[in-house]
């Protein structure tokens, strides 16, 4: 990967001592890797796919992420079976809204930053440290953001210590903000949220809260046109993590046919939903 | 007054900077790494539990060294970065033991001649592959050079001894049972030739890439689980096929909160194995 009188070498940016963050180690050796250090040309946007909601619901002794598996660019669907939540390490999940190229570059990046750093340290960052890590990912994506190729997630993980679900969203300057109970991103959040406003109550159950976070969906794509619903016919689902002490785990297939089932057959006669 | 200009010999310069290089490292504890029928298993005589001689590089490769901690310490840093970007800019499936060999090799042997003085240090860089045959164990020295060991490799102060006994008594499919009991046997005993010492679990670094676990394969093993499998006496002969319960960073074994299957968490979703 270097070139010049000692090819093959690892170079000095290899060898230097201090960081364990893997983004400050291609910052300074390949910067063209990461994805915020691309120039682009002033002036212009550009029209790319884009990914849509995101929804987490905490449930006692977890949280919940769950996102629609639609990407859309203008009016036309991109793509209908996009993953758009992500582990990114054992206690921890990653929901991804915005230019969906992006964010699926990003959370590859901070995927591979946290590994990077358990392996260089032998322990495992705090879930305060992981959000602010995505934090200053988001941050030096500003200049992109401001081009119209902006990356908005939602972070959700585990916190060993406090053993509690807790939720951090983010706004594209990088700010990122503590949120309690649930949360949601993406152009269909607003329905969402207020779906889920009006259904989240203590004490929830991990399986109440993925039934939850499925009716947020059904909710938000019911009133926003790029949220994608639950596709009985293509069997498409959306991507649900449950995030506990036990680390992260994806439903499958066959538990969420049965979820989604459930809350369209309730839906029948009922365009409301659950209440 | 200038000093006398003296005349040294290149073949006399590079066999000084050999002869540090190999004291440095003679004084250390040796390291043992040896094929088992379902991976790579390490035996280093370490009793810190922080200062590692042995550690994880990337989903199938490990990294095991001697000799001056700051300087290996340094290119295990560097073994990581290096596989991280390239499994980051490629994909996770082209990151491998031979090109970090190789990275290792050019730079050991650059710094052999052109620094003022040698890396005091012997590495080994391995990777478990999908059947034993697959297994690469490469070890290289302070000058750059590089060798392609099968099955096993001993290195550090007293590891020519060590090695003639592997010679004799290593198979290819020991289970982790034998093989950890055959590398602690021949770390315990006295190069000079008097009394072996007992090496307890306490004394002792284990680690191994498992050939059966998904992904990250390599796992530290401790406690009641290394004294299990180090007994002759006691049945266990292998690592649990899951991970420990225990909330936290599960990268050691100790066998003393067993989790059961469905409780394993997942670091992607199953039916892709390859990420976003």
């Amino acid at each position: 990967m270097t070139t010049g009188a000692d090819a093959g070498r690892l170079s000095a940016a290899y060898l230097a001592t201090g960081s364990s963050s893997f983004t400050d180690f291609v910052g300074a050796h390949a910067p063209h890797l990461l994805p915020s250090r691309r120039a682009l040309p002033a002036g212009s946007t550009l029209e790319a796919p884009h990914g849509t909601t995101i929804v987490t619901v905490t449930y006692d002794g977890g949280v919940v992420m769950a996102g629609d598996r639609r990407a859309t660019m203008g009016n036309i669907i991109a793509n209908r079976d996009m993953e758009k939540v992500f582990a990114a390490d054992e206690y921890s999940a990653v929901g991804i809204a915005g230019t969906a190229g992006i964010a699926i570059e990003l959370v590859k990046l901070f995927q591979v930053e946290l590994e990077h750093y358990e392996k260089i340290e032998g322990t495992l960052l705090s879930l305060e440290g992981k959000a602010n890590r995505l934090a200053s990912m988001i941050r030096a994506n500003l200049a992109m953001a401001m081009q119209g190729l902006a990356v908005v997630p939602l972070f959700a993980g585990y916190d060993l210590d406090r053993q509690v679900g807790r939720i951090f969203s983010y706004d594209v300057t990088g700010g990122c903000y503590e949120e309690h109970d649930h949360h949601s991103v993406g152009s269909g959040s607003l329905f969402a949220r207020g779906a889920m406003k009006k259904l989240w109550r203590p004490g929830l159950t991990a399986d109440e809260a993925v039934s939850l976070a499925v009716e947020a969906l059904y909710d938000a794509a019911d009133d926003d046109s790029a949220t994608g619903g639950p596709d009985i016919g293509r069997r498409i689902w959306p991507t649900v993590a449950v995030v506990g002490v036990q680390g992260v785990a994806f439903r499958s297939d066959e538990q969420l046919r049965g979820t989604v089932e459930a809350v369209v057959a309730a839906r029948q006669g009922n365009p409301g939903g659950a209440r | 007054m200038s000093s006398m200009p003296f005349y040294v010999s290149p073949e006399q310069l590079m066999k000084d900077r050999a002869d540090y290089a190999r004291k440095g490292i003679a004084r250390g504890r040796s390291v043992v790494v040896l094929g088992y029928d379902k991976g790579i298993a390490f035996v280093a005589e370490n009793p810190s539990r922080a200062l590692h001689k042995v550690s994880e590089i990337y989903d199938r490769i490990a990294f095991a060294a001697v000799g001056k901690y700051n300087e290996f310490e340094n290119l295990r840093v560097a073994g990581v970065r290096y596989a991280d970007l390239r499994g980051y800019s490629y994909d996770r499936t082209d990151v491998t033991a031979r090109g970090l060999a190789n990275a290792y090799a050019q730079t050991l042997g650059t710094v052999f001649t052109q620094e003022s003085k040698p890396y005091e240090v012997e590495i080994v860089v391995a990777e478990v592959g999908d059947s034993a045959d697959d297994d690469q164990i490469y070890r290289l020295t302070y000058d750059g050079s590089v060798a392609d060991e099968r099955g096993f490799v001993a290195m550090g102060g007293a590891a020519e001894p060590i090695e003639t006994g592997l010679k004799e008594r290593w198979e290819p499919g020991l289970t982790l049972g034998d093989a950890l009991r055959l590398a602690v046997d021949l770390l315990a005993k006295d190069p000079a030739g008097g009394a072996s010492r007992t090496l307890g679990a306490g004394q002792l670094e284990v680690a191994v890439l498992d050939r059966e676990r998904p992904r990250r394969t390599f796992r530290r093993i401790g406690g009641g689980l290394l004294e299990a499998l180090l007994s002759p006496e006691d049945p266990t002969h292998d690592i649990p096929a899951e991970d420990e319960a225990t909330p936290g960073h599960h990268d050691t074994l100790t066998g003393e909160s067993p989790r059961d299957e469905s409780t394993n968490p997942q670091t992607q979703r199953p039916q892709e194995q390859d990420g976003p």
